[in-house]
């Protein structure tokens, strides 16, 4: 693996394969449905949703315009309330802190719970390099660590197995008895997982709000792993990216509303718990709290006037899951831990755009994942930003086959378009030359190719025909209206 | 009606004036039917979205800049497409953002300019255009203009007041077709499984007839029916209003 091995490049091959395997298909085309439909739902039933998502973007504005301060009143409220604070500008840094931490500890085993963050900086990664286990408790991303996979979906890790696949995952990895129902495959990871909760020395955890004025870490789920995760353990250490501020502890429950309906269409997850410092004396939970603060490339979005409403996001996945690319070519194609047009946003500001040119045009920029946003991040228009980025300072790739540049094939373009003559020309050049091309035979008047030659065209006639340009174009057409009028 | 016939100045767009011009043609007929007066520049070509839909903003942005000056006279433009009616109201004014001069005019541009059945239903007040076409039509909204312009029910009153035409709804019917500029040729396997998603949308809804607003869904979607034989027809809007069977 590179060191992010992000390969945006290889997204073609990906989505293609992705788009080759039936079984796949089905499997995002019935879990991102069913996510959809249940937020579609849950907001029904809200009366003011929508003044609940300018209230929540306008927060989120008021955040990232004075992150440096509200930090600065996170990291003192943690302290006060016992706590130990952590900064970490790169992902390797951050994986320090996290094995200093268990070193400490004493400990040689950590429960995890969910974490994109944890993804992001694959710390499972670096704590095994040093002979520290790292063991995922929640159910989705337990899956994914069995089968040696990243996650698939911002909220549901292992949204692209069935229960089959999940079956065949328990019986090869822990010997258990092959079974489908759900209920046992969850009893059967219940069981495998208290063992270990039971055990652990540290448990880490991500946080999906950090209130600044109280220095509380606020966590959301279903299955009540991030709850023991975070009080069974001595150790808590909280992975916090530093986007997750939101200023005061009124504030939260805007965001709690809209998150649990947006991510699965729940008013409220199962779970909710608010951790503020380490325990008191005569009160149950860890001895010690550490919140580990986050950049990783944060800063540098944070910096970009524009692209800082990326850092907005709340990580509820429902633009992923009403993306109808998203739905094709699934989580893993995109390269890395976030998929999806909130993936193809952040991605290239944590790993560098030049890794990850390719992920804003996965894009048909339909704008379905603006409507469902939250905070509603303006995602289409940020992706054409990007794109822009991506053209102005990364080289392209060349792709097999191409003859021109895109670049060139784009100013030659442009030259043609600033000249009527010229793209008249143009025009007839392309109805001249398009006779010797291989129809694909004719509806009506007009003549069908079936294949035509030259990347990108050549790629237009993969899945569809072209139709050959109409022999009189509306230009000559408008003389004879020109003289009725 | 006005007693003054407002001037209309027709964009094209390029794919209209090479692809689709019998469009072109039924959308002057029906500008000048509703007492529009309809001009054409011969000098225009192409919005520019292609490059800046691609991240050439540069390139977009010279073939952009001399649309602004092209239909000074009129007092409308009127163009035949939601997505190059997009790219001029909604993108030219980020394109010009840092260009004071060059934002003004795009600015005032974006006030006059209104795609075509948008104009027809707001502007002109016409719905019932008198065309009759007893078939099962369903409407395909181009993402562009439903979600960037907002125009949604326009088509759609203007379609219901066709004489014997039943609209038929399409399950899914704010999915995008796939087509997306050069989306479609960057990931033409995505494209083409969201034009099948489309297409089996429109044949479970019983549709004989597929009618959009944008060339580019029009010619994407036509392009997997004729490679795959689909028994279903596309219609740009302006033709299924001069239709009369």
């Amino acid at each position: 693996m590179s060191e992010t091995g992000v390969h945006s490049a290889a997204i073609h091959e990906r989505a293609e394969k992705a788009m080759g395997d039936a079984h796949l298909q089905e499997a995002y085309r019935s879990s991102t449905l069913r996510l959809y439909s249940h937020r579609l739902e849950a907001i029904g039933k809200v009366p003011g949703f929508e003044p609940l998502r300018d209230r929540a973007r306008e927060l989120k504005r008021e955040v990232m315009d004075h992150l440096d301060e509200y930090l600065a009143q996170f990291a003192d409220s943690v302290e006060r309330q016992g706590g130990k604070v952590h900064w970490a500008r790169t992902a390797k840094e951050a994986c320090d802190i996290v094995k200093e931490i268990v070193k400490s500890a004493g400990a040689d085993e950590v429960v995890k719970s969910k974490s994109m963050v944890g993804e992001e900086i694959e710390l499972n990664h670096a704590l095994e390099a040093v002979g520290i286990d790292a063991v995922e408790t929640d159910l989705g991303e337990m899956i994914v660590q069995l089968s040696g996979e990243r996650p698939a979906h911002i909220v549901a890790p292992a949204i692209h197995k069935t229960r089959h696949d999940v079956s065949d995952l328990f019986v090869e990895k822990l010997r258990s008895d092959r079974t489908e129902d759900p209920e046992h495959l969850t009893a059967i990871a219940r069981k495998t997982l208290r063992e270990i909760f039971a055990r652990a020395g540290v448990g880490v955890s991500g946080a999906n709000f950090a209130v600044a004025n109280t220095g509380s870490i606020v966590t959301i789920e279903n299955e009540g792993n991030i709850r023991l995760c975070t009080t069974a353990p001595r150790v808590h250490v909280a992975l916090v990216g530093i986007e997750k501020i939101i200023p005061r502890f009124s504030d939260l429950g805007v965001f709690l509303r809209l998150l649990g309906r947006s991510a699965t269409g729940q008013k409220l997850t199962s779970y909710t718990s608010i951790l503020t410092g380490p325990r008191r004396p005569g009160e149950d939970g860890p001895d010690e709290m550490h919140v580990v603060l986050i950049d990783n490339g944060r800063t540098g979005a944070l910096a970009d006037e524009k692209m800082r409403e990326a850092l907005y996001c709340i990580r509820c996945g429902a633009c992923l899951n009403t993306c109808p690319v998203y739905r094709k070519i699934g989580g893993h194609a995109y390269g890395w831990v976030y998929s999806g047009p909130i993936g193809a946003l952040i991605t290239p500001q944590f790993v560098g755009l030049k890794q990850a040119r390719e992920l804003p045009f996965a894009s048909s920029l339909c704008g379905a994942c603006r409507e469902v946003c939250p905070v509603r991040i303006n995602i289409p228009d940020l992706l054409l930003h990007l794109r822009g980025q991506a053209q102005d300072r990364t080289p392209a790739v060349p792709h097999a086959g191409e003859v021109v540049s895109e670049r060139k094939g784009m100013r030659l373009w442009a030259w043609a378009m600033k000249r009527p003559w010229a793209y008249s020309l143009g025009g007839a050049a392309v109805r001249f030359g398009i006779r010797w091309l291989p129809s694909a035979g004719g509806s009506g008047a007009r003549k069908w190719i079936s294949r035509l030659p030259m990347f990108p065209f050549s790629n237009w006639t993969k899945g569809r025909d072209f139709p050959e340009p109409d022999q009189v174009p509306f230009r000559k057409r408008w003389e004879k209206f020109s003289r009725q009028d | 009606m006005a007693n003054k016939s407002p001037k209309v100045a027709l964009f094209i767009t390029c794919l209209g004036d090479q692809f689709f011009p019998q469009v072109g043609e039924s959308v002057v007929r029906i500008l000048r039917r509703v007492g529009a007066t309809v001009t054409f520049n011969p000098q225009q070509t192409c919005c520019g979205q292609p490059a800046f839909n691609t991240g050439y903003r540069d390139e977009a942005r010279e073939v952009a800049v001399r649309n602004l000056d092209l239909f000074e006279d009129a007092d409308y433009v009127v163009a035949p497409s939601g997505s190059c009616s997009t790219m001029f109201r909604v993108f030219y004014p980020e394109l010009f953002a840092d260009e004071p001069e060059l934002l003004r005019k795009s600015e005032r541009l974006r006030g006059r300019f209104y795609e075509f059945s948008e104009f027809l239903v707001k502007v002109m007040k016409a719905e019932d255009l008198g065309a009759s076409f007893p078939h099962r039509v369903a409407y395909h909204d181009s993402c562009h203009l439903l979600r960037e312009l907002g125009v949604e029910s326009e088509p759609r009153k203007l379609i219901q007041s066709v004489k014997g035409l039943e609209l038929v709804d399409l399950q899914d019917n704010q999915v995008c077709c796939g087509f997306g500029g050069t989306f479609s040729v960057k990931f033409p396997d995505v494209s083409v499984a969201m034009a099948r998603d489309k297409l089996r949308a429109a044949a479970d809804a019983g549709a004989e007839y597929l009618v959009a607003n944008d060339a580019g869904c029009l010619m994407h979607l036509e392009g997997y029916i004729h490679r795959e034989k689909i028994p279903i027809q596309t219609l740009h809007l302006a033709e299924l209003l001069e239709k009369h069977e």
